[in-house]
């Protein structure tokens, strides 16, 4: 099996992932969108840590182990993301993200 | 060894009396302070007296001369391994002199007061202070080092400007203790610089150590050099320049006049009878090492007295107030002693001058405490300084009227009164060691008798003043004083001085050089005529000798504008182109410098703060362009 | 339980008491009561401390005690006294007692201010008890820190201004002093053994001279700062003009000790090397201060101002006499301290109760007030006369010290300075006698003046207190002087084995 893919294929989407992730997360003005962008980031990841793991060290489970804390803690910062977002919303009655300047000077 | 341990009371009784009225004070009634204070001093008066028949006659073994001998002594503070500053009582020949010339006028001002300070606000503050400036004087005539002895000298600086300052709403009397306490403190600056030197050339504070003839002291002589005098005479000018302040000697001598603001009794127990002569009383304790050691110093000391007393007899004939006129015969006459201290030699008849000033500091003491009480007696009944005011009082104060007589001829040096021997022996022992200084000394005599009869005539004779309230004669406890002063300005002349006060505690003879007494009475007599012809009747005879002297009569009466000339230095100079400069360069450069990194960094800070713009994509951007270039810095520059 | 951890835990205690009270009364009640206590023991600390030194313990520090807190560096919690640090000590106890009184109606915040002001307090109590360079370090840092909120909540005037540049500039002397103190410590091992941040296993060994003349700077001016050394000086007349009378006295009174002290403790005996070869330096700008402070004093019109500047004066005597480096003139700085701390603590207090009275220290728009408050305007009096170095009072015993110390020199340069120096008694009287004739002496001159009232009893108590310990000293010097001096003699040694040899201009 582990002959048929190469180990490449799985980089390529990954890193193609990751830096559709990091478009979105730059060009986007919507905070849920942005939000998206950085799932798809850290999805990239999740499959770079499975494809390692199951292609270098197929004896261990190390890899699968990060991964699942990763969407573990990605849901719980979803979570977190939303209640933020929901309540900017309320502030300022709006999730663009360039009318949420105030963190500055 | 005899024990004379109890004159520790000598100061402590006063000190107790201050104490005690200064913290209960409020709580007493005034009058009760007052004699408080009176009985305390009366005390020590006994004391001092029993104290002096011991030490010159019941204790002393005929034969011998007068040794120095500490009553007591306690360690007070270690400085350096070999300095330690003690307090104690010494007595010797001047100290116990002095006992006798501070209690016995401390004590009559005491009574005195009681008299002339009656109904006023504060009585019983007046007593404290005086208690505590009883205290100091006497701890700075008992001193047993020269420490101590600055440790005291400016305690009773201190009392001297409290007292002074005693009608302290009244805007002059402020400036006026202001005045002193900075000159003399000024002076004292001089006295401390000069402690450092000499405690630390011979490494001792110690009087006996000091002036023993084989003590580290005299192995000082010679020496380094600075502008042609040794060390050990810098010191000495140094300390002497704290005695020229307290005795308010040329150029030091400004404050004096102006203490005059003072309640009158305090002017004749602090600046004329005990405080002023001080400094006398300094030189005359460091006498063998001036003398032996450092012969420059005491030059300086015999020219800046003559000097002192010519100016202030010059002054003194032109000034109207009363007490002012006083004031500088008070610096004339300590100049008297400063040039007699500085004319003498160290033993035998060659200490003629020593014993000279100390006999003038106890006759003046007598005489010029009466002067400044009977002002006072003069004042209490005119309510007025100045001596315009004034004019044919001798009918209506004649017990005053009488002792001012006898003082004024005390102090013109008529014989056998007491001013006569001691100026006497002053003149002798100036013509026969210096005559320029004779020669300024011989016109002062003749100047001090004109302006003290100017005095005397203006107030009790002259014209026919006519007065708002008739003045009256003090009470008892005012008048009793000025007789007993006047006893002492009469009979004090016969005691035998150069038996009992002289340069190395040994007596000598001494006899009346009629080569020198001829002429000093004789001018003092022409002096007398002169006022007497000017003064006794109202005539214009003073306008005009007055202006017969044109702008030297201007200067004079200006004093010789020495105080437009301390003004300037200090108002002009020191605070406005020093104090004033050093206020503005420490808000302006020094805080200007600090306040000026602050404000660089708020600026740099102001123009980096457009990063942080608060937009998270900007973040972003530089955050991966940031990883970005790193990453290709890594993988291909490294 | 070591007495001197008892120094730390009773403020801490008090904090806490002060956490659960109410209302004002009981804050100040909680507050006087954790300082009473204080205070004796202070007096008991200085009991014990001379009898055991009576009974012939000479070990360089009593009542030691040692605890590992921070094993990777090797930090400790080292306690132990000697004669030096216990007059510190008791010289904080009493102007802590007397600014508890002082500000008796601090009624805004009340609760935060007490602890603020306790926690400094604790913060100074620690430092110098402390024998371990770091936990000193943590100390002092705890007695600066309350200062900000201090001034900028509870002070008068430029407050968030004054606050700002005086924790900046301390802030600033931190930094320095934390450069020095690492220093040492790295360099506290010379043979490659474990390095130490205590005291007096550092004072055993020779820090190598090419890193003391580096370091030597910046410990020394890091504590300098705090001790008002010119040109660093300014934070002290902006912060004690702009802080409530309390925190003036605390500050001026034993804060800026701690500058003084540490100059002495921590830069001058672990470093004399280069201390000599550097005194010339410090001690030209401590003779500035000196006379500048007292010159800059005659021109001022805010009576905290001109405090604050005779503090520069009287604080560079004191940098100027642990310069002198030798035994009396260590002595001098050291009783300097006391005094100077007692009584700019009595002036502050004291300007602190006139304000409260006539809204005003401009002393230009006052006069007359010994009528109005004869209490206040004698013991004024007295702490002038004190400030100008009248005998029987704790200044004189102080200078005079410091003067014959410094004379002890002989040469040319330290001769001029030492003059220099002595010239201050003059100017000093001349500022002293200034304010007192116009503020307390003439006429008054506004009416609404006379209504005014004297002293209260808490005022009172305040004020007697810190006159009682000036008088004490003034007139007793002895005890204390033997006690600083037995302290001093290892220090001294520890400099004379350095060799005695002192650069100089001349």
């Amino acid at each position: 099996m582990t002959g048929t893919i190469p180990l490449q294929y799985f980089l390529i989407i990954s890193t193609l992932m990751f830096f559709t992730g990091i478009y979105g997360f730059l060009t986007r003005k919507n905070l849920i969108t942005m939000l998206m962008s950085i799932e798809l980031i850290l999805n990239s990841v999740n499959i770079n840590f499975v494809a390692f793991n199951r292609y270098l060290y197929p004896e261990n489970l190390h890899g699968h182990f990060f991964s699942l804390i990763v969407i573990a803690v990605a849901a719980a910062e979803a979570a977190v993301a939303i209640a933020i977002i929901i309540n900017i919303y309320r502030n300022f009655r709006s999730i663009d993200v360039d009318k949420v300047d105030e963190m500055k000077f | 060894m005899i024990d004379y341990t109890y004159t520790l009371l000598i100061p402590l009784i006063p000190l107790a009396v201050f104490l005690f009225t200064g913290l209960a004070g409020s709580k007493l009634k005034p009058q009760v302070s007052g004699l408080i204070g009176t009985t305390g001093l009366f005390a020590v008066t006994i004391l001092s007296y029993l104290t002096a028949i011991r030490y010159f006659w019941t204790d002393h073994v005929a034969g011998t001369g007068y040794a120095s001998m500490k009553a007591f002594e306690i360690q007070w503070l270690h400085l350096t391994e070999k300095l330690t500053i003690n307090l104690g009582i010494l007595l010797d020949p001047i100290a116990v002199m002095m006992l006798v010339v501070v209690s016995t006028v401390s004590f009559m001002v005491h009574i005195y007061s009681l008299g002339y300070m009656k109904g006023e606000k504060g009585f019983a503050r007046f007593y404290t202070f005086l208690s505590l400036f009883t205290f100091s004087m006497l701890g700075l005539v008992l001193a047993t080092n020269i420490f101590q002895m600055y440790i005291f000298w400016e305690l009773v600086g201190v009392s001297s400007f409290l007292l002074i300052g005693f009608y302290y709403e009244k805007p002059s009397a402020v400036s006026a203790s202001k005045k002193a306490f900075i000159v003399t403190r000024f002076a004292d600056l001089g006295f401390l610089i000069g402690i450092l030197m000499l405690s630390f050339m011979t490494e001792t504070f110690d009087f006996r150590t000091l002036v023993s003839p084989t003590g580290p002291a005299m192995a000082q002589a010679g020496g380094a050099t600075f502008l042609g005098l040794s060390a050990i005479t810098w010191a000495l000018i140094f300390v002497f320049m704290g005695g020229a302040g307290k005795s308010a000697m040329f150029p030091l001598h400004i404050w004096l006049p102006d203490a005059m603001e003072g309640p009158t009794p305090v002017s004749a127990l602090i600046h004329a009878a005990t405080m002023v002569v001080a400094g006398v009383y300094l030189v005359a304790r460091l006498f063998p090492v001036y003398s032996l050691v450092a012969p420059d110093a005491l030059h300086v000391v015999a020219w800046v007295g003559g000097i002192s007393s010519l100016f202030a007899a010059i002054i003194a004939c032109t000034q109207t107030d009363i007490k002012r006129v006083l004031a500088y015969s008070t610096m004339s006459q300590i100049g008297y002693m400063m040039l007699a201290l500085g004319v003498s030699g160290y033993g035998g008849h060659d200490g003629l001058g020593f014993m000279a000033g100390n006999f003038h500091l106890f006759t003046h003491a007598m005489f010029k405490a009466l002067l400044f009480l009977g002002a006072g007696a003069i004042i209490h009944a005119v309510h007025s300084n100045d001596m315009r005011d004034m004019g044919g009082l001798r009918k209506y104060l004649p017990i005053t009227h009488i002792t001012f007589l006898i003082a004024c001829l005390t102090i013109a040096g008529i014989p056998p009164l007491s001013g006569f021997f001691s100026k006497d022996e002053i003149l002798v022992a100036a013509f026969h060691h210096n005559m320029p200084l004779f020669i300024i000394e011989f016109a002062v005599a003749g100047l001090t008798a004109f302006y003290m009869f100017r005095l005397y005539y203006s107030i009790f004779w002259g014209k026919e003043t006519h007065y708002h309230h008739t003045p009256h004669e003090a009470p008892a406890t005012m008048t009793i004083p000025l007789l007993v002063l006047a006893f002492g300005s009469v009979f004090s002349g016969f005691l035998p001085f150069h038996n009992l006060v002289t340069s190395d505690g040994q007596p000598f003879e001494t006899h009346i050089d009629y080569m020198v007494a001829v002429p000093s009475v004789l001018i003092g007599i022409l002096g007398i005529v002169v006022a007497t012809i000017m003064y006794r009747k109202v005539s214009g005879a003073p306008l005009k000798v007055s202006t017969g002297f044109g702008n030297f009569y201007t200067w004079a009466y200006h004093k010789f504008y020495m105080d437009e000339v301390y003004l300037f230095v200090t108002k002009k100079i020191l605070f406005n182109l020093v104090s004033r400069p050093v206020a503005w360069f420490d808000r302006h450069i020094v805080d200007g410098f600090m306040n000026l990194i602050a404000r660089v960094i708020e600026r740099s800070a102001y123009l980096i703060k457009g990063f942080q713009s608060g937009r998270i994509q900007q973040y972003g951007y530089v955050f991966v362009s940031g990883t970005i270039v790193l990453v290709i810095i890594f993988i291909y520059i490294w | 339980m070591n007495i001197l951890s008892l120094f730390v835990l009773i403020p801490v205690l008090t904090c806490v008491g002060i956490v659960f009270t109410k209302n004002m009364k009981q804050t100040r009640l909680v507050s006087a009561v954790g300082m009473s206590i204080q205070l004796i023991l202070s007096g008991i600390l200085v009991y014990l401390y001379l009898t055991e030194r009576q009974a012939g313990n000479m070990a360089e520090m009593l009542f030691t005690y040692d605890a590992l807190w921070f094993p990777t560096l090797n930090i400790h919690y080292t306690v132990g006294v000697d004669g030096i640090s216990v007059a510190m000590i008791a010289l904080t106890g009493i102007v802590v007692f007397a600014g508890i009184f002082a500000s008796w109606k601090m009624e805004f915040l009340s609760r935060e201010f007490f602890i603020s002001l306790i926690l400094l307090a604790t913060g100074v109590f620690g430092f110098f008890i402390s024998l371990d360079l770091f936990t000193m370090f943590l100390f002092y840092e705890i007695a600066v820190i309350p200062m900000y909120l201090l001034i900028g909540i509870w002070g008068s005037g430029p407050k968030e201004y004054s606050a700002m540049k005086l924790t900046l500039m301390l802030m600033g002397g931190s930094a320095l002093l934390m450069v020095g103190l690492l220093g040492i410590y790295f360099y506290s091992a010379p043979a490659g053994g474990q390095l130490t941040w205590n005291l007096l296993e550092i004072s055993k060994i020779n820090i190598p001279i090419e890193m003391q003349r580096f370091l030597f700077p910046f410990t020394f001016i890091g504590f300098g700062i705090l001790g008002a050394l010119f040109p660093f000086h300014t934070w002290s007349p902006d912060g004690h003009a702009s802080a409530p009378t309390a925190v003036s006295m605390l500050h001026a009174g034993v804060l800026m000790k701690l500058g003084g002290y540490g100059a002495f403790r921590v830069a001058i005996f672990l470093m004399p090397e280069a201390a000599q070869e550097q005194a010339w330096i410090f001690l030209i700008l401590t003779s500035i201060s000196v006379v500048y402070g007292a010159f800059g004093a005659i021109w001022q019109k805010d009576l905290k101002y001109i405090n604050a500047y005779s503090s520069v004066s009287h604080c560079g005597l004191v940098l100027f006499a642990v310069l002198m480096m030798n035994q009396t003139a260590f002595n001098g700085a050291i009783i300097q301290m006391i005094s100077h701390g007692l009584m700019t603590a009595l002036f502050f207090a004291l300007i602190g109760m006139i304000y409260g009275r006539t809204h005003t220290r401009m002393i230009n728009e006052m006069g007359g007030l010994m009528k109005v408050m004869p209490f206040l305007g004698v013991v004024y009096v007295i702490a002038g006369l004190a400030s100008l170095g009248l005998p029987g009072l704790s200044g004189f015993v102080a200078e005079m010290t410091i003067f014959f110390g410094a004379y002890q020199h002989t040469d040319t340069f330290h001769r001029i300075l030492t003059i220099m120096a002595t010239t201050s008694i003059v100017v000093t009287a001349v500022y002293i006698l200034r304010v007192v004739g116009i503020l307390l002496l003439g006429p008054i001159k506004n009416d609404h003046f006379l209504h005014l009232d004297d002293a209260k009893w808490y005022e009172r108590l305040s004020t007697i207190t810190l006159v009682l310990a000036i008088a004490a000293i003034g007139i007793a010097p002895l005890w204390l002087s033997d006690m600083i001096n037995v302290s001093l003699a290892p220090i001294v040694n520890k400099i004379t084995m350095a060799g005695f040899e002192f650069t100089s201009l001349f």
